[in-house]
């Protein structure tokens, strides 16, 4: 494992009974990056991070953090936090929750700044119990960030969340990766892992079956979209060559091609009046649905 | 100031401690070890008193028990009945011991469980014995209250002539004995689900009070098990402290009630570490 390599797993196999959650997966995490794992229900995106935090232990291959095993405290000392189900102490204000998280770490901000970072300052006397769902989402990320981690583990961070606390949320992480933090993140939200992710790693059945930066796991789909305003009826171009499928929405045509380009020349000959005109490469969630589709 | 602008100071001014040190501590120094470790048990002991789920029951209960029984019911009778008076007081007050061990660990670690937090507690650097120290220094603490407010009780409205000697002996038995009935919660917490936990620690602990025979005397034929039940155990350990007549050598009782919490606590922090 080289200084760049946070997080590591490989060749890792897990099985839960019969069924093989994850099946020879490598996967690293590296320094200084947002790396998001995607993948459908039962991929093993779940597994796998619980491997890299030492809650399980492979049955082939090893999971490395920090050089470490995963089980040692040492090791952990330098990760944060944040699970998707979890009750925290209902009785315990939120203060009192970053105090005694903040306490397991060497060198951790203090309570206070913790607060003022998450935009939590507000909950800071609240009992845990009563907070709405979103706002425990907000405490749960205060306490990941608290002990100044070199690397935070965040499964479905933002669910709950509404649309300030969550650009919040996005732009804490984004100032963290600048500081020289990693962090991994699991969502189902991939417009969250478009706006944030460095690189991605797609998991369908215990295996990876696509890694690499948004725009190379978008190139993995070569359709893209072209939507114009335009007089040409659907049904004519769904006959040319190039063209996949049309839809028209009032005035306008929505097209979805393969060779983008020519489709676009033909459309503009065809129609002086043509206006209005946009071509769209495909999104992370077509990219996504189309992988884990040809992958089951 | 807005919230990105507070992250962005906040970090600048992180980023600028960083730069300056060469390399962040990873290693804990035993001093700050030693605070996470008080502020576990602080903490846990704060949430249960402010749960009034937890805290009423295992609080007032044994000692309104007391009044109700030594001082209402009964007050006239064992004012002239010295063994009797005694044996009332001991027996509730191990009743106010056994709760918050069964049920602090029984319920409450099986509630954890189910619910992720001990999950959450074992992904974070929580020192390993953390947890479970944190706990028994909990039930640990609810036994001084309860005893205190026992001692209190029976050395005003329950005329007991207690010496300070005495009080010193059954609080210093009372927070040690608070010990085997944590290894039993902690037995049961680790293999059972939070639905199911409550209703069997009800079962042992119901159980526990009326066959270990702290409450009243057991008939001849089922004096013999009555030694099954650590209860039993401190019950007699607390008689040889008044200065009553206890059966059993103390040593014995000490010895069942050491190997009760080391072989139950055990089994349970070797499931814990493998299953979770």
């Amino acid at each position: 494992m080289n200084n760049d390599c946070l997080a590591e797993l490989s060749g890792v196999s897990k099985r839960f009974g019969k069924i093989v959650a994850l099946d020879g997966l490598d996967l690293e995490v590296r320094r200084g990056e947002l790396f998001a794992v995607l993948g459908p229900n039962g991929a093993g995106k779940t597994t796998a991070i619980s491997l890299l935090l030492g809650l399980r232990q492979p049955d082939a291959g090893s999971a490395r953090l920090f050089g470490q095993s995963p089980q040692c405290v040492g090791a952990r000392r330098q990760v944060g936090v944040m699970m998707q189900e979890v009750t925290l102490a209902q009785e315990l204000r939120v203060r009192e929750l970053i105090d005694l998280v903040a306490s397991y770490y060497p060198d951790p901000y203090t309570p206070d700044a913790v607060l003022e970072m998450t935009d939590t300052a507000p909950l800071r006397d609240r009992p845990y119990g009563k907070l709405s769902a979103g706002q425990k989402r907000q405490a749960q990320f205060a306490l990941a960030v608290c002990g100044r981690p070199k690397l935070l583990f965040l499964d479905e961070p933002t669910v709950g969340l509404d649309v300030q606390a969550r650009e919040l949320m996005w732009s804490t992480l984004r100032q963290l990766v600048e500081d020289g933090s990693s962090i991994v993140l699991t969502t189902h939200y991939l417009e969250e892992a478009e706006a944030l992710a460095d690189r991605v790693a797609v998991l369908a059945k215990g295996r990876m079956i696509a890694s690499g930066t948004v725009s190379e796991i978008r190139a993995h789909v070569v359709r893209k979209h072209i939507s114009c305003a335009t007089s040409l009826a659907a049904e004519e171009v769904a006959a040319w060559p190039e063209v996949q499928s049309v839809s028209r929405d009032q005035q306008r045509l929505n097209i979805s091609v393969s060779n983008a380009e020519t489709v676009v020349r033909r459309l503009l000959a065809a129609d002086e009046e043509l206006e209005e005109l946009e071509v769209r490469r495909a999104g992370l969630a077509e990219a996504f649905t189309e992988l884990t589709q040809e992958a089951v | 100031m807005n919230g990105t602008r507070v992250v962005e100071h906040v970090m600048n001014a992180t980023s600028l401690e960083i730069s300056r040190g060469t390399a962040r501590r990873t290693a804990m120094p035993t001093s700050r070890l030693f605070g996470t470790y008080l502020k576990e048990a602080r903490y846990e002991s704060v949430r249960m008193l402010r749960a009034p789920a937890f805290g009423i029951p295992f609080l007032s209960l044994p000692v309104a028990l007391y009044l109700l029984f030594a001082v209402l019911l009964f007050g006239d009778a064992l004012r002239s009945d010295p063994k009797g008076a005694l044996f009332v007081f001991t027996g509730f007050d191990v009743m106010g011991v056994m709760g918050p061990g069964l049920f602090g660990f029984g319920v409450v670690v099986a509630m954890e469980r189910e619910q992720g937090l001990l999950t959450l507690k074992r992904a974070l650097p929580m020192p390993p014995a953390a947890y479970l120290l944190a706990k028994m220094i909990m039930a640990m603490v609810f036994g001084v209250i309860v005893t205190a407010t026992m001692i209190a009780a029976a050395l005003t409205l329950g005329h007991l002539p207690l010496t300070a000697g005495q009080c010193f002996r059954v609080a210093a038995i009372n927070i040690l004995g608070a010990l085997p009935f944590c290894a039993m919660g902690l037995f049961i917490g680790t293999r059972t689900t939070g639905k199911v936990a409550p209703a069997i620690t009800n079962v042992i602990y119901m159980a526990m009070i009326y066959l270990s025979g702290i409450m009243f005397p057991l008939p001849k034929t089922m004096q013999a098990t009555a030694v099954i039940w650590p209860a039993y155990h401190l019950d007699q350990l607390m008689f040889r402290a008044l200065g009553a007549s206890s059966q059993g050598a103390a040593m014995v009782h000490v010895a069942v009630l050491a190997g009760v919490t080391l072989l139950l606590t055990a089994l349970s922090v070797r499931r814990l570490a493998r299953v979770g």
